[in-house]
């Protein structure tokens, strides 16, 4: 019996250790294929026609889902904001609200996961399907790195597409909001303006959640190319890792972002 | 798709995107407005600024003159000195006189000018001698409480 429970206690935690190496493996894998990738980006972008052709899959393509969320978000963000501030009678404040929370979180966030459900998804999906295929084997054999060929190319795509989706998106958003508080509920549109400008810097606003942007397209491009091009060749295999990363690309977002945020707002307005 | 359809389409993507880009930076982060005007600078010393800061406006009848570009401690007088970055389109009578107001009991603080009737006028790097300190609001509530016990234990 005792010898049964010291038998399911060292169980337990060789499954522990072994969870654990296994997290500690990947991390190591993902920084190899990372550095893989760095080495054959001058090889991938002397064929630049590649890297165009996935800003247009992945990049292109997400406008639609980023223009049409990006706008009802700002219009949603106006409507909670208005309500909040109308009972510190403070509504000419509303453009600054919504200008704030969507150029320092909500676009790089929302934006962020948008498209590693959009974009990411895709890509683990399309390579995935190529190594079922045999199609990066067959690259192989032709003397063709598919890292430079497939990999990288898809991988500087997302990190190009990123800010400029997020720009998109913070700019639909204001516009959104700018709808609903100035058009419809009736704020003074130079007070919407005049309260944003006076309170949105440029620096370090604007250009932090540019970073942001940049910083989580990496994350979600890499995790994409990464969980492709280490999928079981097989139908199972390929579906699971379109799950994976889009579940560890939305988690790696979020947490990147409390970084981030904890780095760069870090005594700001005091 | 052939190449230059999806050429085309990325470029569209990026020049809108870029342009996005922009709109964030003029529209909503005003970062070139009033900077590039044509302006000249003028000192001020308040001896309190209350929540005066960096880039608050200066109004003159309410309107947007300019903006604060520096605020320091003067080491022997212990004045805060505020330099001023003023618009060339707008010129003060050397008698004018600056205060530190805050717009509604919340609102943000700025810096007023009052014109005066002096001919001449301030010049680049001139001082503004009558200014006129922020008003703490808790100092004026502990004075009008003091006010009124002083008038209560008189009128005993």
């Amino acid at each position: 019996m005792s010898s049964n429970t010291v038998s399911d206690l060292t169980q337990a935690l060789r499954r522990i250790g072994g969870t654990v190496t296994g997290g500690v493996e990947r991390l190591g894998y993902m920084a190899r294929f990372l550095g893989a990738i760095l080495w054959q980006t001058p090889m991938a972008l002397r064929r630049l026609h590649l890297t165009v052709r996935e800003i247009y899959f992945s990049g292109v393509l997400s406008l639609v889902i980023i223009l049409m969320s990006g706008l009802f978000v700002g219009m949603v963000l106006a409507l909670q904001g208005y309500e909040v501030l109308r009972r510190y009678g403070a509504q000419e404040q509303l453009g600054l609200v919504v200008a704030l929370s969507l150029v320092r979180e909500l676009a790089p966030v929302i934006g962020g996961l948008l498209f590693a459900s959009r974009a990411g998804s895709a890509i683990t999906a399309e390579i995935g399907l190529m190594k079922a295929t045999e199609q990066l084997s067959a690259m192989e054999m032709m003397a063709v790195d598919p890292i430079a060929r497939v990999i990288a190319p898809r991988f500087w795509a997302g990190i190009i597409s990123m800010p400029l989706l997020v720009a998109l998106f913070s700019a639909l958003g204001i516009f959104g909001g700018y709808l609903i508080g100035v058009r419809m509920i009736g704020i003074d549109a130079g007070a919407f303006w005049g309260q944003m400008q006076a309170g949105v810097k440029f620096w370090p606003d604007i250009t932090n959640g540019i970073i942001k942007s940049v910083v989580f397209g990496a994350a979600v491009s890499l995790i994409a190319v990464l969980e492709g091009y280490d999928a079981k060749p097989t139908a199972e295999g390929v579906s699971s890792a379109t799950t994976r990363t889009v579940v560890i690309s939305s988690l790696a977002i979020l947490a990147l972002d409390f970084v981030l945020t904890a780095f760069m707002f870090r005594g700001v307005g005091l | 798709m052939n190449r230059a359809a999806i050429d085309l389409w990325v470029g569209v993507f990026v020049a809108i995107g870029l342009g996005a880009i922009l709109f964030l930076a003029l529209k909503v982060g005003n970062l070139l407005t009033l900077d590039q005007a044509p302006s000249y600078h003028v000192e001020a010393s308040f001896d309190n600024i209350g929540g005066l800061k960096l880039r608050s406006p200066v109004k003159a009848a309410g309107v947007v003159v300019g903006r604060v570009e520096s605020i320091k401690l003067d080491p022997k007088t212990y004045a805060a000195v505020v330099t001023m970055r003023i618009d060339r389109d707008y010129s003060f009578s050397k008698d004018t006189i600056a205060s530190i107001n805050t717009s509604g009991l919340l609102g943000e603080v700025y810096i007023g000018l009052d014109a005066g009737g002096d001919t001449a006028m301030l010049k680049d790097g001139d001082h503004i001698a009558k200014t006129q300190s922020a008003v703490v609001i808790e100092k004026l509530i502990s004075q009008f409480l003091f006010d009124k016990a002083a008038q209560g234990g008189a009128g005993k």
